[in-house]
């Protein structure tokens, strides 16, 4: 009796741990879903783990788009090979309308992007309202399809929370921006990705 | 009469009257919008849809929390509604007296409560447009934007310090739609509230701009002599979700069944 009380005790205990509720601050909470390159549907509690730059964009955008890829990829360059291991990118559509995992699939091949590390994801236009107005990201859809936006980079830690962000984009990174990336690597252990 | 008949028509009587939550059916329109892109058509149709009638009560927002208690003050999310600010002139979670009247419009809110609160009704926020086109209204007709006395009243309203108490809704004229409370009363969330792209500063150069909007320029005001709407658009494009403010408040829109 005493024995079966303590092993479900000690798993209880377990399921505790694993489910802890995320910090209040953590964005990862909204239950909205997103659609990855690869199809799987995830919430953004899928993030927590790991440390992250999170940003908007779409794939047909011709503008400046492109550019916040590049300073992605600028930003892992000015990274030591273990922090570049554990610096996770996650880049989220705003055109609910037209981009599918076929679209982020297909720029996520152009753009060679290391898909153990980045991750494209689509959401319908509730999600894309939810996501931007967390983060800050303005944007106006016109007529035709074509989006209008403030590009911003921002920076999440292992539970979700917002850390740093930046507007600058471009293959000079954002110098604080930076510093706030490795500081925050620094104090992260990596978990694995998913 | 029956007893049971008056006490019935009674209590039908009483909470209609003060429940405020008339939806208004607006009909469709070709609008014209000060806001100016420089990719924006002229005309913009709106399709018809149902506004309600006064802004949202404290008394309405109470009901609300109690039924979704994850949004009362103190246990929402921080990310959702700033602490400190949120419903902070409220005596307590689910009390708004004395300092707010249960008539009068709620304010301190965020657009992510705000937001919340018209999804539990089976609603969402307006679009800005919707609101800038109802808002052209005055009492006698559906554009009233060129009317000088128009004007006029709802600049003596923004003359009016932030201190005044804030009138209960429904307190103001209905415009040519049946709706009150637009103007004369508070500010008013629109769900698309970071649509609105403004320079953020004067000194910019159009390509600035661009980039910063990826490949749009600033707005521009098509009538500069529309203080009323500048206004709203200034209030609304400094905003980011988690703000609230003492005299920003929402009312809630749904499309037609």
């Amino acid at each position: 009796m005493l024995k079966k009380l303590l092993i479900s005790s000690l798993l209880l205990t377990n399921i505790a741990i694993a489910e802890s509720p995320l910090p209040t601050n953590s964005i990862l909470q909204i239950d909205n879903v997103f659609t990855t390159q690869n199809n799987s549907h995830i919430t953004l509690a899928s993030l927590r783990g790991n440390v992250h730059v999170v940003t908007m964009f779409y794939t047909s955008c011709q503008y400046v788009c492109p550019l916040i890829i590049n300073s992605g990829f600028a930003i892992e360059d000015s990274l030591t090979p273990v922090e570049k291991k554990k610096l996770h990118f996650f880049l989220v559509s705003m055109d609910s309308a037209n981009d599918t995992p076929d679209t982020l699939l297909s720029l996520a091949k152009k753009r060679n992007l290391d898909t153990s590390r980045w991750t494209l994801a689509r959401t319908d236009a509730e999600g894309v309202r939810m996501l931007a107005a967390l983060l800050g990201v303005r944007y106006r859809i016109l007529a035709d399809g074509s989006i209008n936006h403030t590009s911003t980079l921002i920076l999440l830690d292992s539970e979700g929370r917002v850390i740093a962000h930046t507007e600058k984009m471009g293959m000079q990174p954002d110098e604080e921006f930076l510093a706030s990336i490795k500081n925050t690597l620094k104090t992260t252990n990596q978990t694995p990705s998913l | 009469m029956p007893l049971a008949l008056v006490i019935v028509l009674f209590i039908f009587f009483s909470t209609t009257s003060f429940a405020g939550d008339a939806f208004i059916r607006v009909p469709a329109g070709e609008f014209h919008s000060i806001i100016k892109y420089e990719n924006s058509n002229e005309f913009t149709k709106i399709a018809a849809f149902e506004l309600m009638k006064t802004p949202v009560s404290n008394a309405q927002f109470l009901l609300f929390l109690h039924n979704n208690p994850q949004w009362q003050r103190g246990r929402v999310a921080n990310i959702f509604a700033e602490e400190g600010l949120y419903l902070s002139h409220w005596q307590d979670p689910l009390t708004p007296e004395p300092k707010a009247k249960l008539q009068q419009p709620v304010t301190q809110i965020s657009w992510f409560a705000a937001s919340a609160y018209c999804q539990s009704q089976g609603a969402r926020l307006p679009t800005w447009i919707e609101w800038e086109y109802v808002a052209a209204a005055n009492d006698q007709k559906r554009d009233a934007r060129k009317d000088a006395a128009w004007r006029e009243y709802i600049l003596s309203w923004y003359a009016k310090p932030a201190s005044s108490p804030l009138a209960n809704i429904g307190s103001t004229t209905a415009n040519v739609y049946g709706i009150q409370d637009l103007h004369g009363l508070i500010w008013e969330w629109v769900q698309d509230y970071s649509s609105l792209l403004v320079s953020d500063d004067n000194r910019n150069t159009v390509d600035a701009d661009k980039i910063k909007f990826c490949g749009a320029s600033a707005l521009s005001i098509e009538d500069k002599e529309n203080y009323p709407i500048m206004m709203r658009v200034a209030m609304l494009s400094a905003l980011e979700a988690v703000n609230s403010t003492s005299s920003l408040g929402f009312r809630c829109a749904r499309n037609l069944p």
